[in-house]
């Protein structure tokens, strides 16, 4: 078989990353401007990244982008949608700024059916900030404001925002999967694909939980961290499609 | 149009929806909740969208999301909501994006109460969230004026591309007066800098985050280029019986109509009072009250609040005559026959010392 290193249309070239070596973030940019392009959605594309490690993201998706002060990524992918429908409308957002200081807008945008896309990432810390706990942070895991390991009856339970939503009428499509083996990237990139696809249809919410490396905060290499998502996060955050209320047929 | 009778709360939605506003983002707060209600039963058949929103910081940042597709829109709330707004209403000064956000103050602080007053106007002028801003704030005191302070404002807001506050209270949301309304708009011009996909072209972003600080002080001086072009240009007022006065009120919104009240009161007896009325809050009607205070010694600043506004009168006023203040914080509204009297003391007053 003959591999193609095909660049991907909506990412742009001649950029170094910012990304810490062996982060996800990488990764699911990555898959987000393959499937942008594989839908034809890059020119009718809005992402609204967040505040967190991902604030760069116009730096490599080449579509346009709004910024959002941290957790009100569905509120703005709210209004630029009921702005312009014919708009492609995405989220991508990590567990901070979705599952803490975002909560209701999360919990809210879904209930309400919004028809957009969120792209979550779920490292189990605050990445940007210096890898503080974060509402995901399992229990008994070592933080900077967890210091001793994260001890429920002090710091409460890891917060499964995506569970929550996925309960939710109005979502149409919720999944949590990983990127920490090629396989997984592909799964990824399938799940992605479908979550786009909802946008497409109009069939309202859909929302992707990728468990994505830290390496950096979780002071572990790279291989390291892909093991503990296996051994460990996924005890906590198991994978698969958690709501699947696509009309069939 | 005709002439209809209609509430400063349903006025300024009414007016909004005329002036081509699309978007409407809020969430309930009394004194104002007759403005939701009327984008509620009317945004969608005007082909906009209305949403009921979790809060009021998620309003804002719908708003924030409309306003960037190039789409007219618009928020409101009262005092205890306008500060949840602040966060992006910051963002909205960085991002350079138009917005109309409207606030019926009520008394505070804190919960406060449900009735009028103007402790907000701190906040309003100052810029209220974080970050080297300024706002434009208009200030209506009549329904009438809500309905063409709401067009300007959209307006001024895309013009600048700038968010504007209209900064009405609970007095003017609920009172009903008869008003006519502008024509309403049918095409809008296009906004080159709006998001709408990168299409064919090169892709776009918006971003307040610029890390490299000289950068970011360019970026604060143009915004300041911006501002100083608003205080050369929207400055408005209303000048009422000051050519001549001895002793000039200054008042905005509600206290400016009682304060004309008192005025006509008190020139019965001969007591020669005028009054400026800043239409505008920010930017100041400095320039008037700076003129003035060459020639009448003294002026009375009346607000529903412990003194706010009176600060700038006396950053205009720079010593040259005696400011006094008389304010009803609290959502206390004052009666003319209280203001008249007030100004009846400091005539005595002045008379005295001039003897």
């Amino acid at each position: 078989m003959k591999l193609k290193n095909k660049w991907p249309k909506y990412y742009k070239k001649d950029v170094v990353t910012h990304y810490c070596p062996g982060c996800g973030h990488g990764v699911v940019h990555r898959i987000v401007a393959e499937v942008l392009e594989e839908l034809d959605l890059g020119k009718r594309a809005v992402c609204v990244n967040p505040a967190g490690c991902a604030v760069l993201a116009y730096k490599y998706f080449d579509i346009d982008v709004i910024e959002s002060a941290h957790g009100r990524g569905t509120a703005i992918a709210t209004g630029v949608k009921r702005a312009k429908p014919e708009l492609f409308v995405f989220t991508y957002q990590g567990d901070g700024d979705l599952s803490a200081i975002g909560t209701a807008e999360t919990i809210h945008s879904a209930n309400r059916g919004e028809n957009i896309c969120v792209v979550f990432i779920n490292n189990a810390v605050y990445g940007m900030t210096g890898g503080q706990m974060a509402p995901t942070t399992l229990i008994s895991q070592k933080t900077t404001t967890s210091p001793q390991g994260r001890d429920p009856q002090y710091d409460g339970y890891p917060l499964h925002i995506t569970d929550v939503v996925a309960q939710f009428p109005g979502v149409a499509y919720a999944e949590r999967v990983t990127v920490n083996s090629p396989a997984a990237i592909q799964k990824t990139k399938k799940a992605i694909k479908t979550a786009f696809q909802v946008q497409v249809d109009g069939l309202g919410y859909s929302i992707i939980e990728v468990l994505s490396p830290c390496p950096t905060n979780w002071k572990m290499s790279s291989i390291a961290s892909h093991k503990w998502i296996d051994e460990v996060m996924v005890q906590e955050f198991p994978l698969g499609v958690l709501a699947d209320r696509r009309k069939k047929g | 149009m005709n002439k209809v009778f209609m509430s400063g709360n349903h006025a300024f939605a009414e007016a909004a929806i005329r002036a081509g506003c699309k978007c409407y983002f809020g969430y309930p707060i009394t004194p104002q909740n007759e403005l939701g209600e009327y984008m509620a039963a009317n945004m969608r058949n005007a082909g906009g969208s209305f949403v009921q929103s979790e809060s009021e910081t998620a309003a804002i940042n719908m708003l924030i999301g409309a306003s960037a597709t190039g789409v007219r829109s618009m928020t409101s709330s009262s005092s205890p909501g306008i500060s949840l707004k602040q966060e992006g209403i910051s963002f909205l000064a960085g991002f350079e994006l138009p917005a109309v956000i409207v606030n019926v103050m009520r008394g505070g602080p804190g919960l406060g109460n449900i009735a009028p007053a103007q402790g907000d106007y701190f906040q309003a002028t100052r810029g209220g969230g974080h970050g080297d801003y300024r706002t434009p704030v208009f200030a209506p005191a009549t329904v009438q004026e809500i309905a063409d302070l709401t067009r300007k404002a959209f307006d001024v807001a895309d013009k600048y591309r700038t968010p504007v506050m209209i900064l009405g209270d609970g007095m003017m949301g609920q009172m009903k007066e008869p008003v006519i309304f502008p024509d309403m708009i049918k095409e809008m011009p296009e906004k080159e800098w709006a998001l709408k996909g990168r299409g064919a072209g090169e892709s776009r972003y918006m971003a307040s985050l610029i890390l490299d600080a000289s950068e970011m002080e360019r970026h604060n001086w143009k915004l300041y280029r911006k501002y100083q072009e608003i205080e050369a240009h929207e400055v408005s007022y209303e000048g009422y019986m000051l050519d001549d006065a001895d002793i000039v009120a200054v008042a905005y919104g509600t206290t400016a109509r009682i304060a004309k009240g008192a005025i006509k009161r008190v020139r019965k007896d001969g007591i020669k009072v005028g009054l400026i009325r800043p239409i505008t809050l920010w930017p100041f009607p400095a320039k008037i009250i700076q003129e003035v205070s060459q020639r009448v010694r003294k002026l009375i600043v009346f607000e529903m609040s412990t003194g706010q506004m009176v600060e700038d009168v006396k950053l205009a006023v720079e010593g040259r005559s005696e400011v006094h203040f008389h304010g009803r914080p609290g959502g206390v509204i004052p009666t003319p026959v209280e203001f008249a009297r007030i100004m009846y003391r400091e005539y005595q007053k002045q008379k005295k010392r001039s003897l």
